[in-house]
């Protein structure tokens, strides 16, 4: 992580809290201000107008635009949505920009930028900003968890990589995302690396799996890179595989918990003289409980390394086995390769895969649209395997950008991605959101805490390397166990003590009532119509409807008592405020990826 | 050095050696498999199971945790014979009103109630971190193994709660839930414990999400019917099926908060003597609770104690202030569930995760404390089908290892899967479809003597 990460991190979120306040009692802007409040304060009137809009109101979710397939990714996808009977509908520009936000970079807009975005008339803003958010910092960030949990980053049970390996791993993957390094290079880096667990970070890959035999190194490499679950084959299909990680060897230094992972071809653990407990301990702790001793682990063993597409590899005692793996699995004519990181790109942001699941890559598990899934390849390859290409293609089609809302509940018109599916968000984006807008912080700890763990106040959550870094929300809204590096190991399904804790736990109480969020939006006192637009813009990132300003305006009772001046107080009471303000963090619209 | 910078320090060694520990487990459970009494053989399958039909005594299960470690020394093994340096300042043991039945002087009032339990003196696993033998006791799964396996209350929700239309969640946690140990292992989110937070000692016990300290009825109602109509993407993409399934999931929650669930916690509603009787403390006070719970039909229910175990040092003065508290708590609870004939219906066991050295550390950084030991300890069962005032094996002359009938973590977990009428050879969902099953019968490492069946 650049070291100057966080306090850019702090700089920013204080100017924008600072811009959500009064912009009267802000008249001079610091510089980072300015470059997020481009936009004039809005005029408010007096009273709150109640009174039924003249002018029907535009859809609040959906654009009125007529979705005209553009590129290619509109092209295929149309193709097989006609058939269905489906049109698509695009998203309106508030959604869109929500979206966009939690998609890309799994941050809030701020009021500011959703005002800036909700009132800029240029053709092509939805693009730009698509540009701008592939640029931002929060980028990286929220894409190193995703991959965290793919690559299982967590320092404790049942993963071990202990607190140190962790961070270095993380590191490794956060740099990573920040110079945008090609994947090819990145699944490489993580397939052959050598050395210490603590200063070459992707050697962790290697020992982040619960089992260390060749054949759990080569289920594991299955379904990190080819998207493959390898309970379905073959014993035989493993063992070939296996092969060629048979001469991966481990072996600690007199540090603790340091772990060199290296190329032992000669199997340094079976030397008389020894002494170094190597290989030969760590085989024995990697080992499940019940498996027979495998005789696969000693490469004097007659095994025949052989490739998962049953080509035959010749291993010499000049090349480490891990390298003719690599060789193979990454190159373009690879059938597993391209396909399965395409494909998942496809469903991190479309929420489902064209093959699906995206760890589930089989030949009888068919992509929905086999040319849609071939075009993403073969751009991915011609961009020389910049993903962010691929984001960016995905990410300004009309299938990334239609509608959430259901038209057509046929399976089929799912699976050719009629909508965007309604999706919870992530425990970390839900709290981090949160924290965002109420302009508070949370405590992340490690249960274990040695070597001490400390998490500054106001890291986002998403920024936690270590999976057994953590807080109880995180754990009650499902955050991933990184156990396995399944996809579907992330629980984003409600459960009631959820709502429970949403509705009604002091924490969230607390966080509406004392942090200066929404009371700073509340003590504004610049009348009610704009305190619930700011209210709508901070929670929301869109302004409200007239049937939500008449329910926001009816709720709650009168204010008593006086103000400083002597005169009886007008307007709303602050607790009524901080329900509208809890109403809104309760939405589905606020939960929910839409 | 001070004492509390002593006890840092305890902490940190006490860490350290947890964490090789379970870095070595596969050696551990190696070795300890080769000294463990001879007399284990690896675990069939219980007799009874399966197939024949299952009886069903225990529909509740309170389970009282000793996270830490409870020394079984000084509490339900005494040995008084075994000198100053294995009982330090402890006095004569008392007898209880089981004849030949002894407890430590820590335990008056449960010996007033040793007709309703059993203690196991023989529990073994032999297993020394505190995560690893967590697991063991609560999962009886060999840790290491790929798959991270969901507790003993996990799986009996998960059987348990399909038919469970109760008011409150089926596996509820008084009141932190364990922290290094997933309760739920791969069964996931849902089958995650429910942990109340909040204090029963206090004035008003605020179930965190449920009981809220400044939002009155009348408020939540009003909150409740604004969210109602704010909720306009619900309004419009109701039909949505995640939408959907979310929704019911909300109304839920209200039941929790608006229903009659909530007045499960409040203890206000029983007699002040009743509530002196379990002990104006949290422990005593989270019995109280459990009972409450019980009654509302919640089938497993564990109280986390709110305090550890893990005496390195200061141990007597430690386990001098925390064991009259388990001994008042836990003996009202036996007492009341009879007196309310639900005894028999409900399984109450009570551990931690290993006992402690028989051997005092007098040595410093010590100065009289006592290290893990999960080579013998003792376990207490009640109700649910287990009889009372009975002892289960037995450990040797200085409580150092098995002497007599070892129960191991599938002894004791069969014996109450048994009793609860959950097949132990059932299969569990495994969310990428691998095998998974109750309890490990069979596999290697695993060790048997046999379920309980001499106090069932």
């Amino acid at each position: 992580m650049k070291p100057h990460r966080l306090l850019v991190l702090l700089a920013v979120t204080s100017a924008l809290v600072a811009a959500d306040a009064p912009k009267v009692a802000q008249p001079a802007a610091t510089p980072a201000l300015a470059s997020v409040s481009k936009t004039k304060p809005v005029p408010f009137p007096k009273s709150p107008p109640v009174k039924p809009a003249a002018t029907p109101e535009p859809p609040l979710y959906e654009s009125t635009a007529p979705a005209k397939a553009e590129c290619e990714i509109d092209r295929l996808v149309v193709a097989k949505l006609k058939p269905l009977g489906v049109q698509q509908v695009l998203c309106s520009d508030a959604v869109f920009l929500r979206r966009v936000f939690l998609d890309v970079i799994g941050t809030l807009p701020t009021a500011a930028e959703a005002r800036a975005f909700l009132e800029d008339t240029k053709p092509g803003k939805r693009s730009a900003l698509i540009d701008q958010l592939l640029q931002r910092d929060e980028f990286a960030v929220y894409w190193a968890m995703k991959w965290s949990d793919l690559l299982r980053i967590k320092a404790e049970f049942p993963i071990n990589l202990w607190p140190n390996a962790a961070q270095a791993y993380h590191h490794w993957v956060l740099a990573s995302l920040e110079d945008n390094k090609p994947y090819d290079e990145f699944a490489r880096e993580l397939l052959t690396s050598s050395g210490s667990n603590f200063r070459v970070g992707p050697v962790n890959f290697y020992r982040a799996m619960q089992s260390r035999t060749p054949e759990g190194i080569a289920s594991t490499v299955a379904l990190t890179f080819m998207g493959v679950r390898t309970d379905g084959w073959q014993p035989e299909k493993l063992a070939g595989m296996a092969q060629f990680f048979a001469q991966t060897g481990y072996k600690p230094t007199s540090e603790w918990k340091e772990e060199y992972v290296f190329w032992d071809p000669i199997g340094t653990h079976t030397l008389a003289g020894n002494i170094a407990p190597g290989k030969a301990s760590i085989d024995e702790i990697g080992k499940p409980a019940s498996a027979p001793t495998s005789d696969a682990t000693s490469v004097n063993a007659a095994g025949e390394a052989v490739f998962p597409d049953g080509k035959k590899a010749k291993l010499t005692q000049d090349r480490d086995p891990r390298e003719v793996f690599a060789d193979w699995l990454i190159t373009p004519k690879n059938p597993w390769f391209t396909r399965n990181i395409s494909n998942r790109v496809w469903s991190w942001l479309l929420g489902r895969g064209i093959i699906h699941a995206p760890d589930d890559l089989r030949e009888n598990n068919p992509p929905s649209n086999p040319e849609l899934l071939a075009f993403l390849e073969g751009e991915l390859v011609k961009a020389k395997y910049d993903l962010k290409h691929l984001y960016r293609l995905i990410l300004n089609s009309n299938a990334y950008q239609s509608s959430s809302l259901l038209r057509d509940t046929k399976p089929e018109a799912q699976a050719q991605f009629a909508r965007y599916p309604l999706r919870r968000l992530d425990a970390e984006l839900i709290i981090d959101a949160i924290n965002k807008i109420t302009a508070t912080t949370e405590l992340y700890t490690s249960a274990i805490p040695e070597p001490f763990t400390y998490i500054p106040q106001g890291e986002p959550a998403m920024s936690i390397g270590d999976g057994s870094i953590t807080s109880p929300f995180l754990s009650l809204f499902g955050r991933s166990a990184r156990a396995t590096g399944m996809e579907d190991e992330r629980s984003n399904k409600f459960i009631a003590p959820q709502w429970l804790h949403l509705l009604n736990s002091s924490q969230i109480q607390k966080k509406l009532e004392m942090g200066s969020g929404i009371k700073d939006i509340i003590m504004m006192r610049r009348g009610p119509t704009h305190t619930l637009e700011e209210l709508y813009l901070t929670i929301l990132s869109r302004m409200p409807t007239q049937a939500e300003t008449e329910n926001a305006m009816s709720y709650g009772e009168p204010p008593t008592g006086v103000n400083k001046a002597g005169k009886p107080r007008t307007g709303k009471r602050t607790e009524d405020w901080i329900d509208i303000a809890w109403s809104l963090l309760n939405s589905s619209e606020f939960l929910f990826r839409h | 050095m001070s004492t509390s910078n002593l006890h840092q320090l305890g902490m940190t060694l006490c860490r350290n050696t947890t964490r090789r520990d379970a870095m070595q487990i596969g050696l551990f459970s190696t070795a300890s498999l080769l000294f463990a009494n001879a007399r284990a053989a690896t675990a069939p399958p219980p007799q009874a199971l399966p197939g024949a039909p299952i009886k069903t005594k225990a529909k509740s299960i309170i389970q009282v945790f000793l996270w830490g470690g409870m020394s079984h020394n000084d509490t339900w093994d005494p040995k008084p014979d075994a000198g100053y340096d294995y009982n330090g300042p402890m006095k004569a043991p008392l007898s209880t009103n089981v004849a030949g039945i002894q407890v430590s002087e820590w335990f008056p009032k449960l010996a007033q109630q040793a007709d309703k339990f059993s203690l196991i003196r023989s529990m073994t696993h032999g297993n020394n971190g505190h995560e690893t033998a967590a697991y063991l006791v609560q999962t009886a799964h060999q840790p290491g193994e790929r798959l991270a396996y969901p507790s003993v209350g996990a799986v009996f929700s998960f059987f348990r709660g399909k038919n469970y239309k109760g008011a409150l969640p089926p596996y509820v946690v008084l009141t932190q839930p364990q922290g290094r140990f997933s309760e739920e292992g791969f069964l996931g989110a849902k089958l995650k414990p429910f942990a109340t937070g909040g204090d029963p000692n206090a004035t008003r016990f605020e179930v965190e999400g449920v009981i809220s300290r400044s939002i009155s009825d009348t408020r939540q109602q009003a909150r409740r019917e604004l969210l109602a109509r704010m909720d306009t993407l619900r309004q419009t993409a109701g039909g949505d099926a995640q939408i959907g399934a979310s929704e019911q999931m909300k109304l839920e929650a209200y039941d929790m908060i608006l229903g009659k669930g909530r007045e499960v916690f409040d203890l206000s509603k029983e007699k002040p003597d009743l509530r002196d009787r379990y002990g104006r403390h949290t422990f005593g006070q989270d019995c109280l609770a459990a009972r409450r719970m019980v009654e509302a039909g919640v089938p497993y229910i564990v109280i986390n104690y709110p305090g550890g175990w893990d005496t390195h040092s200061n141990h007597f003065q430690t386990m001098g202030r925390q064991a009259p508290e388990l001994d008042q708590g836990l003996a009202a609870l036996l007492l009341d569930l009879k007196e309310r004939g639900l005894l028999d219906s409900t399984l109450v066991w009570c551990c931690g995760e290993f006992g402690r050295g028989p051997k005092i550390d007098w040595q410093p950084p010590w100065n009289g404390g006592r290290n893990h030991h999960g080579k013998v300890f003792s376990v207490l069962v009640a109700g649910g089908g287990f009889k009372g005032g009975h002892v289960v094996g037995s450990s040797d002359a200085k409580a150092e290892e098995v002497k007599d009938r070892p129960v191991y973590p599938v002894d004791l977990l069969g014996s109450v899967y048994q009793l609860a009428g959950i097949d132990p050879k059932a299969k569990l969902p495994h969310p990428m479809g691998l095998e998974a099953h109750v309890l490990p019968y069979g596999e290697e490492g695993v060790k048997s003597a046999g379920l309980l069946n001499e106090i069932m």
